[in-house]
């Protein structure tokens, strides 16, 4: 199975990067941006074939490393 | 003293650590790989400067895994004295030895410049040779310097005594004209709340001699000989 794990920081968690690109893109003329936040997305491909248990591992492994959640947020989405 | 340096792929500031700590103990520490896991006879572990693992995925994540940092963790634990900067805060962060966590610098630029800490406290190993609400300076150079952690925590550090230093102007003023990346409250470096481990961004140990420009960051250095001089 392959999980899809996306991490964000945490609304309220100073996002420059984010910032910088909404900068950039009013640069460019789309003045319709309001705020951007930039995150990681990370593809995991697992030999588990159980949907279920493919998203726990991939939470496990959020929160044990691909994730700080002193200021990050994650979501998992399983792809089968 | 008996001090080490934990070595990291990628880790490039450990010399200048060796240098320092040898300087004001008369004795070159023990370089420690990523790998080994004995820390025995160490007085002190120093998690040096640098890039390790090419701060993939965050600065310090990986770092944070390693097996030293298992041992790194049983000799805190065990109530061992362990000094982070600069990349070694950040991985320091990352093992869970000290709360909250490095984000990018506020105005997103690399910062490679002096910068004014104010001293909080001089009752620790660390800033023994300091006096209380003295201003040093001290160089710094880092991307990744804006701490952060939840206001609980910040509230907690700073009822309980474990900010250890705050970026400051030169006569002292903790302002946000001083805070150059950011952090929250002018945080440059904490304690744990045994005092024992301390994490601070900028590099006191790239300001010990005359020959690097000043020699700010040596009473640091001559503290810790001191403490550990008179305990052995």
């Amino acid at each position: 199975m392959k999980a899809v794990v996306t991490v964000m920081l945490k609304d309220g968690v100073l996002d420059p990067q984010g910032k910088a690109i909404g900068h950039a893109l009013h640069g460019l003329g789309f003045s319709g941006v309001g705020e951007v936040r930039a995150g990681k997305v990370i593809e995991l491909d697992l030999a588990e074939t159980d949907a279920d248990r493919a998203r726990q591992a991939a939470e496990e492994m959020a929160r044990r490393l691909l994730a700080n959640t002193v200021i990050e947020s994650y979501s998992v989405r399983i792809e089968g | 003293m008996k001090a080490g340096i934990v070595l990291f792929p990628g880790i490039n500031r450990e010399r200048d650590m060796a240098i320092a700590l040898t300087l004001a103990s008369g004795s070159k520490p023990r370089m420690v790989w990523h790998k080994e896991t004995d820390l025995s006879g160490l007085d002190l572990v120093v998690v040096p400067g640098g890039f390790s693992y090419g701060d993939y995925l965050r600065c310090g994540a990986m770092a944070a895994q390693a097996p030293v940092m298992r041992a790194v963790r049983d000799f805190a634990a065990a109530g061992g004295y362990v000094l982070g900067v600069c990349n070694g805060f950040q991985i320091l962060t990352e093992a869970g030895l000290l709360p909250g966590a490095l984000l990018r610098n506020a105005g997103l630029r690399f910062l490679s410049m002096d910068c004014h800490l104010r001293v909080e406290r001089s009752d620790t190993v660390f800033a023994g040779h300091y006096q209380k609400g003295q201003v040093f300076r001290s160089p710094m150079a880092h991307g990744d310097g804006n701490y952060i952690a939840d206001p609980a925590t910040l509230d907690r550090l700073e009822g309980e005594g474990l900010v250890a230093f705050r970026y400051a102007t030169p006569q002292g003023e903790v302002s946000e004209a001083a805070n150059l990346n950011g952090s929250a409250r002018n945080i440059a470096g904490i304690y744990s709340p045994n005092l024992r481990i301390l994490g601070l961004m900028p590099h006191p140990e790239d300001l010990v001699d005359p020959l690097m420009g000043g020699t700010d960051g040596k009473p640091l250095f001559d503290g810790l000989a001191a403490a550990f001089a008179q305990a052995a």
